[in-house]
Formats: structure tokens, sequence, C-alpha cells
């Protein structure tokens, strides 16, 4: 397999047909692959959200992460973006599952396609890569630690989100959840009623716990990165996205 | 963890941000992530005006003792404020 890879901004059609922007980063072995949607954190569409992206592409897949808040501030810095985001009350339900849509379709259109699709989300992203899988039909779903799929956020915020597990029916695909034992969002207790849901519906899911880590802790510039957890979770991903995202 | 806890109100004044100074319409503090502090959490303030732009922000991120120093210097000194220039 080659190592060569081509990254740059790209503009996608998003939710209602809106034009939104996406890092895509490609390899070019040319050999037909999976595609990764890649959702950001609440920080927004930062250079940690385009590194992994390019994490994806090393690995040989076509993957895209999309400018979630594009919207609020086309052209703005991600943190300033992110804090308008916060401002307005995060991203809708309806509009994250419209723009993954148009994501997914983007990268379907390669010619270097195989037509499978992932998602994968960090903390906010957690949740929006399980949505997007319960709304859908894509091949694989990673959520790690995403807050507030079973549990309602605390009273009085100003974001526009809800519990949904109740959607664990509709799961189109299997999902690989990765987890730390010392997060309150999702707290342990959470993850364990996603678990029962997913497993009362008859879902296939892979749910990894990591000990001695909290929330974000794949993230390597903030003091909760734990390496062995986000080691191993890495591998559990691409052992994951092997299996699910392969025409074999 | 994301707290996403977030305050906002109306305030009136200016601010200097990247680009220079801009009236500021309004605030938002919240206890999260920081983009640039170390910590794994800080107390945050953004002094922005939408109708400007995302980019028209002046940003706080401050540890929480720091951040309770302030808001006790603020009260602190506009207690002391004569009454008729308040």
């Amino acid at each position: 397999m080659s190592d060569a890879m081509r990254a740059e901004t790209v503009q996608i059609t998003g939710y209602q047909g809106d034009p939104i922007e996406a890092y895509l980063a490609q390899s070019l072995d040319g050999t037909p692959t999976g595609g990764v949607v890649v959702i950001h954190h609440m920080p927004g569409y930062d250079e940690a959200a385009k590194e992994i992206t390019r994490r994806f592409a090393a690995y040989g897949y076509l993957a895209i992460c999309p400018n979630l808040y594009f919207r609020e501030a086309p052209g703005a810095s991600p943190d300033d973006a992110a804090a308008a985001a916060r401002a307005g009350g995060g991203v809708p339900d309806d509009r994250l599952v419209g723009d993954i849509d148009g994501a997914a379709s983007y990268l379907r259109s390669f010619g270097s396609s195989n037509g499978k699709i992932a998602t994968i989300g960090y903390c906010s992203g957690g949740r929006q890569s399980f949505l997007a899988a319960c709304s859908l039909s894509i091949d694989a779903a990673v959520d790690c630690y995403g807050a507030f799929v079973v549990a309602p956020p605390p009273e009085g915020l100003p974001i526009s989100v809800e519990p949904i597990v109740h959607l664990a029916k509709n799961l189109s695909c299997p999902l690989l959840g990765l987890f730390g034992a010392e997060d309150q969002y999702p707290s342990p207790d959470e993850v364990a009623v996603l678990e029962q849901a997913l497993t009362d519906a008859g879902k296939e899911y892979e749910f990894h716990m990591y000990e001695g880590a909290g929330h974000a802790f794949f993230n390597t510039d903030r003091t909760s990165y734990r390496p062995e957890a986000a080691r191993d979770g890495w591998q559990r991903i691409w052992e994951f996205f092997g299996r699910t995202l392969s025409t074999n | 963890m994301c707290t996403y806890q977030t305050t906002t109100l109306n305030v009136e004044g200016s601010g200097k941000g990247a680009e220079g100074w801009f009236p500021v319409s309004d605030a938002t503090v919240y206890f999260d992530h920081p983009v640039h502090a170390t910590a794994d959490h800080t107390l945050n303030v953004d002094l922005i005006n939408p109708s400007r732009g995302a980019s028209a922000r002046v940003a706080l991120e401050l540890d929480p003792s720091s951040a309770r120093a302030l808001a006790e210097a603020i009260l602190r000194t506009l207690d002391t404020i004569p009454a008729g220039l308040r």
C-alpha cells in the first residue's frame, strides 16, 4: 500500500442543500476503500479534528470532517466558531444528520470508494455518531465518550440536545463504544444503560471501558490524555473498521 | 468531561479583539475545556457581538481560583464607586 495522501478543504452539500466546508483526506493508493466521516468535538473543527481525519487517510481510508459550525461562523477561527455555536445553543440534531448524510454521499461519489461508510465522533460528536447511525443507513459507527445519549443535560443549559437512547432500535450498523471509567459525561452507569438498550434491540455492538481514563482520553494536547487507553482504543478502531468497512 | 454549563447575558461596553476595538453586546460564561489554557477545565468568558460575526470576541480562560479572585475584585471595585458615578 502506498502511503501517499492528499488533504484539503472542500465544499460539500449539507442539510437542506446548504453548502458547508469540510476537510477531506484521502489515500492516493487507488485501491477501493471505505469512507470515514469524522465528527468533531464541541471545541470545533480544529487542528485536532483535522489531524484525526488525516490519520484515517494514512491508514488507507477516505476521510472527511464536515465543519458543523460553518453556518454560524463561515471563515472564523475554530475557537470563535465554537463559541458562536455554543452561544446559539449548539447544533440541532436534524441539521447534524443532514450534514453527515451529505458528507457520506460526498465520499461515496469517489471512484476510490467501496461504498461503505462509517462515522466516528468524539465528545459531543460521540452522541452525534450514534445519532447518525440510528438515522442513516451506514456500515459502522464509533462513539467515543459521547454524553447525553442516555441522560439529559443538566437543567438550565442552553444546548438543545435530548436523550436518544430510544433510537437504539433503529441502529443501522455495528457500534464500537470507547469510554473512560472516570468520566461523568457519560458516566459508566449511563454507558451500561445504552449497552442494555442495544442488547434489548438485538444490535451488534462492542464496548470498552478504560480504567484510569476519563473524558477525552484520546486528546493528545490535553491533560486528559491517557496513552494506554488511547493506544488500545485506536487498535480497536482499526480492527473494527477492518471488519466493517471491508468488502471481503 | 464536558460540563456544557453556560450562562448568557446582555452587556454594554467595548472590548478589544483580534481586529481592534468593537462594541460588545453579549457575554457567555461557562466552565468547560479551554482552547489554550493547560488545565482540563477552566472558567471561560466570551465577550461577543454576534451582529459583527463570530470573530468579534474577547475570550478568557481562567483557572477557578483566578476567576473567583477576578470576580471578587470586580465587585470590590464596583462597591467603592461613589454613588454619583454608578
